[in-house]
């Protein structure tokens, strides 16, 4: 049998989904720890996005190496794994905010909807609102609660006048869960909120311009556990509607919240697969290190 | 254990102790350098601070005295035969008719016992020339006051006015004054009547310049300096604010954005005169705009100024924390809409203070403007943009070479102008700064 590597490939030609069969060896210690190719099944029926050999290159540093992973629709995948690995670089991939960095260059095919968003005739602009981004650290602007919300609605054109921004405004920060907490206040600056709410600020931001993919970059690394816990609710009643892709540090907030996790190291997607499995039962030597805490 | 000295590899309870008999003693030190270094600090402010009062100190006590002139009452009765023999009033024959006269034979009616034709001109030298004009405006004014007699208070001449300020020495040899004994004891007699007094000089803050002292005013130079000021800012602002946008957002990073930026950086340290050159070939002698008029001042002072709004907007623009912009673009806004709506308002404040000092900077600039031609005796008041005009720079240093002793303290009231201005100037940088101040 070919790579799947190999047969994704050739796959992507035809533009037709197939499952990969999963690496025969199922036990972690019959793969030898060098070996860097993915085990797992990287494909899902109908996916939301798909990735065939992304690479990222920052100057000569090879940062992201032939990532090949799916990502279906209503779920949610964790993609976990030590520092400096390249999560939140593979993350960025996905709505092109490698774009503002210099030197970064991105190779390989991303797909939604059958089209390849990583090449250089989309514009980004409309992609972002389909893809979304919560960031690591809290960024509301220094505006109201109001206009952070309303500012991504009203530049896409999906409100128009003051009755429908607010109603945008409304429903997004119900869908966030804020609205209780701030609704006799949307005429004070989102800086003025606690970071756990200013995050959910940040959700509420990302889903008033109606995406289909939300993506996480460790969006409770800042927070304290009662915020953690709150946003991690939130993500759960977020999966159904939208797609997340959630990088975290922390395996038990992985194993919380979503259905599939992918680990990465240095650069390589080591091992994807249904949460429970990857966690009880990893096949590849590496993801066994890193989820016993051998490294971290 | 026990033994006293420190010398010999001791047990621990006297190492210890000789590390702090060490930090103690250094402390005495330290703290004498930290308290050196304070005094030179505060030394230093003090120097500055000192000579800057030294400078308002000696303007000022030069300058305040300007702002009172010597006034003399006359009356002057408004004789129709000589103003309007024809009796229609028309306004050429009104504005020529011999008003001058009419201030000579005034004086005449209040000394008659002064004789001879050398003596009457030593009289009528008492009062300005200015006299008539105002006689010839207030006609001009009102027709219906020909043939009254009215009280007007009229400009003294500029000697007398510095007699008045104690500038001319009355102990002094006749022979060494410009006012001889007689017309001193004309003006005792003036003071006596109380027709002779030190009034609120508006003639300064009403009138262009002049060739007499007492008839020249700062309104044509300040008028100018505004006209100039605002063409300037009209100009450089939006330039500069669009460049420093291009650079730092959207240019490539190429050899040719480096060459731009080296360049910008040189144009802030060329000799201002040397913009005037490019002014005076340029925009005059190519464009053939108007000499020494607002508009070409206001283009040669904002190619002067562009190179320091764009630093300064570069540098707002840089401190603005890449979160924001981050935050923007990931909810799918454009760069332009990113930069408008989030980056720009955010660096607002340090643009408007590097713009600000940029026009604090071309208030003051002479050089490039004496190029251009705003160096002549102007002595209308600016009507627009257009019009030849001069600026307040170029005021203080016309004045400063005349002759007269009465522009002595014009010069000086009239940098006491320019400094308020800018003070003004910086507090409305100030101002401007807190209000749009955000917090991130």
């Amino acid at each position: 049998m070919e790579s799947s590597n190999a047969i994704l490939s050739a796959v992507a030609q035809q533009a037709v989904t197939a499952p990969v069969e999963p690496r025969v060896g199922a036990v972690s210690s019959a793969i030898d720890r060098e070996d860097r190719s993915t085990v797992g099944t990287v494909t899902v029926d109908d996916p939301r996005m798909r990735c065939i050999d992304v690479n990222v290159y920052y100057g000569d540093k090879h940062a992201v190496k032939d990532v090949t992973l799916d990502i279906a629709n209503n779920e949610v995948i964790a993609i976990i794994g030590p520092s400096g690995c390249g999560k939140s670089t593979f993350l960025r991939c996905l709505n092109r905010m490698n774009d503002t960095i210099e030197g970064c260059r991105v190779t390989g095919q991303i797909l939604m909807e059958g089209e390849d968003v990583n090449s250089s005739r989309i514009d980004v602009v409309p992609l972002r609102a389909r893809v979304g981004m919560v960031f690591q650290k809290p960024n509301p602007f220094p505006k109201t609660i109001f206009e952070n919300i309303a500012f991504g609605a009203r530049i896409h054109g999906l409100a128009r006048t003051k009755a429908e921004l607010e109603e945008v405004v409304v429903t997004s920060l119900e869908k966030a869960g804020l609205w209780e907490e701030v609704k006799d206040r949307l005429d004070q600056p989102g800086t003025s909120l606690s970071g756990g709410q200013q995050q959910r600020l940040c959700i509420a931001r990302t889903i008033a311009v109606s995406p289909e993919v939300i993506l996480m970059d460790e969006p409770c690394s800042a927070l304290d556990p009662i915020a953690t816990a709150k946003i991690e609710d939130l993500i759960d009643e977020l999966r159904q509607n939208y797609s997340i892709v959630i990088v975290t540090h922390s395996m038990q907030q992985a194993a919380r919240v979503s259905q599939r996790t992918a680990y990465f190291h240095l650069g390589d997607l080591i091992e994807v697969g249904e949460t429970n499995d990857v966690f009880t039962n990893p096949h590849h030597p590496l993801t066994e290190d890193y989820i016993t805490g051998r490294f971290g | 254990m026990n033994s006293p000295g420190p010398t010999g590899p001791s047990g621990g309870a006297d190492r210890p102790q000789r590390a702090m008999t060490i930090v103690e003693k250094s402390l005495k030190r330290r703290y004498a350098a930290e308290r050196r270094f304070r005094a030179y600090g505060i030394g230093a402010i003090a120097i500055g601070l000192c000579i800057l009062l030294l400078l308002f100190t000696s303007i000022i006590a030069r300058g305040y005295t300007a702002f009172v002139q010597t006034y003399v009452q006359l009356d002057v009765s408004l004789d129709p035969e000589v103003i309007d023999p024809s009796g229609e009033r028309r306004i050429e024959v009104l504005g020529r008719a011999d008003y001058g006269g009419l201030v000579k034979a005034t004086l005449r009616e209040m000394f008659p016992d002064v004789t001879g034709r050398s003596e009457k001109r030593q009289l009528y030298g008492l009062v300005s020339n200015g006299a008539a004009f105002q006689l010839r405006d207030l006609v001009l004014e009102d027709p219906r006051i020909i043939g009254t007699t009215v009280s007007v208070w009229v400009p003294a001449d500029d000697e007398v006015d510095m007699l008045m300020k104690g500038h001319i020495d009355r102990d002094v040899e006749e022979a060494d004054r410009r006012l001889d004994d007689r017309q001193i004891a004309w003006i005792d007699r003036l003071i006596e009547k109380g027709r002779l007094k030190k009034r609120f000089n508006t003639i300064f803050f009403t009138a262009g310049d002049s060739r007499d002292p007492e008839l020249a005013g700062i309104l044509g130079a300040a008028t100018g300096t505004a006209l100039t000021l605002v063409v300037t800012l009209l100009l450089s602002f939006p330039l500069g604010v669009a460049a420093a946008v291009y650079l730092e957002e959207f240019a490539p990073r190429n050899r040719f954005t480096d060459l731009i930026e080296v360049n910008v950086n040189n144009l802030a340290a060329v000799p201002s005169i040397v913009f005037g050159l490019l002014g005076l070939a340029v925009f005059i002698n190519f464009f053939g705009l108007p000499r020494s008029a607002p508009l070409v001042g206001g283009l040669v002072l904002t190619l002067m100024t562009l190179p320091t709004i764009i630093i300064a907007s570069r540098a707002a623009l840089k401190s603005v924390p890449p979160s924001i912009r981050e935050g923007a673009l990931g909810v799918g806004a454009s760069p332009m809409q990113a930069m408008f709506f989030h980056t720009l308002p955010l660096a607002m404040p340090g643009m408007l203070t590097g713009t600000i000092i940029g026009m604090a900077q071309a208030l003051g600039e002479t050089a490039p403007l004496l190029m251009i031609g705003m160096v002549a005796f102007i002595v209308d008041v600016p009507g627009g943009v257009f019009d030849p005009s001069t600026v307040l720079p170029v005021q203080i240093f016309l004045w400063a070479d005349s002759p007269e002793r009465a522009f002595v303290e014009r010069t000086s009231a009239a940098i006491m102008v320019l400094l308020g201005f800018l003070i003004l100037m910086n507090a409305a940088a100030v101002i401007l700064r807190k209000r749009f101040e955000r917090r991130w």
